[in-house]
């Protein structure tokens, strides 16, 4: 018998799953729909210094991070187990689609935010 | 008792081809499992949007021209509409994945967790929505 | 044979190994009555019109597990449909993701070995001697096993998992579902032994949640919670084994 090594993807599905299910739509609203409109929330929240200065906020930083990665992580899982479900059973080719991107958007997302200062 | 030896037998086995197709519940399925494509290009969306803040004004300024454009805006609303619906799954299969609970003696229904959850997701998002009106001001 | 009855015509999946390379379908058309199960159009089938038609059954009261099968495409218990819900026509295949013996019998040694696998059976530490009396259960302790105990191994949720399916060697909802039964049950000390089960790459996690064999489950086991559960269970053993290293987890929280 070997030991499966899931848990590790398991409970970044689930903590990404959650997450986008309590706040993801708000998420999606804000900045997908009320601030480039203007409804409820106004345009100059996406003003390059005020952006900058989000970002270049632990606190900011530490949203970004968390929702983009979990957000990802979630994704990857659900999404290998779906190409399992539609017959695509590429084993490692699947596994690399899925969780690699996963990680390369983990890494590019730490990478952009440690750049853009403190 | 195995009657293996008799040489008659001749087990067949069914593909599984089309197998979500055959059953609404499964059809269900995939389209909750789907919002996750959903989730992912949410977030490589904001990830753009990061990567562009890195590399300055005029990068953050290409980003911003395309999230405020009407295809961005169109695309959002499926996303939200995805992002619901997730969301509204999510809460449907929860109480599925919990140990039993009890409450006052009683064994707490699943139907009660689910609206727990879709209470907590409600006001998670007003929570959200207040912090960024708080924000803007 | 009374004239005025009305009939159905119930299409069945036929396999004859020896005769034929593939199944085919076989139309018979069957009077009924509104009080008659679909096991009981099965009988009139192999009675009346054709005797080598081949199924399981027994206790025709949904106890015995025997009569599982495909009711236009959803798995159920053959004595506890009734043919008066399917008006004019009703299909009815062996059951799913299982290989076809013949007709309508499924080879089932698969869950039969997952079923030994799992050891369901009370394990102890050490033998409780006579002299100490018998074990004692409050209500509460008895609750914590007794929905997981119920399970007529139908095989009804195996034919609802698309996992399973797609996987032959996934442990599977019922099995998982008597795993937890016995981890579950304050007389056993027997977790250790079974976890592994669940740890394994065939474990808990080929389970997507679909839930549909819970959905199908004729004696409300809820299956789905028992692998749900223990995916919980899995991972915080995963997670905690070289720091806390556990004997015997009791599981979930009151």
């Amino acid at each position: 018998m070997k030991r499966s090594n899931a848990p590790i993807f398991w409970v970044l599905f689930g903590a990404g799953g959650m997450l986008s299910a309590l706040i993801g739509a708000a998420l999606v609203f804000i900045t997908g729909i009320a601030v480039p409109t203007g409804t409820l929330l106004p345009k100059r929240l996406f003003e390059y210094e005020r952006a900058l200065a989000f970002a270049q906020h632990w606190v900011g930083k530490g949203i970004l991070l968390v929702i983009i990665t979990l957000f990802l992580w979630h994704a990857a899982h659900r999404l290998y187990h779906a190409l399992h479900d539609l017959g695509v059973h590429a084993g490692t080719l699947s596994r690399l689609a899925c969780y690699g991107t996963a990680l390369a958007g983990t890494i590019a997302a730490a990478v952009a935010l440690f750049s853009v200062g403190f | 008792m195995s009657a293996k030896g008799t040489g008659m037998r001749r087990p067949y086995r069914r593909p599984m081809d089309g197998w979500w197709r055959k059953n609404p519940y499964f059809v269900e399925y995939m389209i909750h499992e789907a919002t996750a494509l959903f989730v992912a290009l949410y977030a490589l969306i904001l990830l753009a949007g990061v990567v562009c803040l890195a590399q300055g004004r005029a990068a953050w300024d290409g980003w911003v021209g395309w999230i405020t454009s009407p295809l961005s805006i169109l695309l959002h609303v499926v996303i939200l509409i995805a992002f619901a619906y997730h969301a509204w799954s999510w809460f449907h299969i929860m109480p599925r994945t919990l140990p039993p609970m009890h409450a006052g003696g009683k064994r707490v229904a699943g139907a009660t967790i689910t609206r727990a959850g879709l209470v907590a997701a409600v006001a998670s998002s007003a929570l959200v929505l207040l912090i960024a009106w708080g924000v803007a001001r | 044979m009374s004239g005025g009855m009305k009939t159905i015509e119930i299409e069945v999946l036929r396999y004859i190994p020896e005769d034929e390379e593939q199944p085919y379908h076989q139309t018979f058309v069957v009077p009924y009555t509104d009080d008659m199960s679909v096991l009981q159009g099965l009988q009139h089938i192999k009675d009346e019109i054709d005797g080598t038609l081949s199924y399981r059954w027994s206790c025709r009261m949904a106890i015995c597990g025997s009569c599982g099968m495909m009711i236009n495409g959803v798995p159920k218990l053959a004595c506890s449909t009734f043919l008066r819900d399917y008006p004019g026509k009703v299909r009815v295949e062996a059951l799913n993701h299982f290989p076809i013996e013949r007709d309508l019998v499924i080879e089932m040694d698969d869950f039969v070995d997952k079923l030994e696998r799992i050891k369901p059976y009370i394990i102890e530490k050490a033998p409780k001697p006579l002299s100490e009396g018998e074990h004692l259960q409050t209500p509460a302790q008895v609750e914590a096993y007794e929905q997981f105990s119920a399970c007529i191994n139908c095989l009804l949720c195996y034919a609802a998992c698309p996992q399973y399916g797609l996987n032959p060697k996934f442990l599977g909802p019922a099995a998982t579902a008597l795993l937890h039964r016995y981890n579950m049950d304050s007389r056993d000390q027997g977790s250790a032994e079974r976890m592994p089960h669940a740890h394994d790459e065939d474990g808990v996690f080929n389970c997507t949640a679909v839930g549909y064999c819970s959905e199908v489950c004729p004696k409300k086991v809820d299956p789905a919670n028992a692998v749900n559960i223990n995916k919980s269970e899995s991972a915080k053993d995963y997670f905690l084994r070289f720091i806390a290293p556990r004997g015997a987890p009791k599981g979930a929280a009151e």
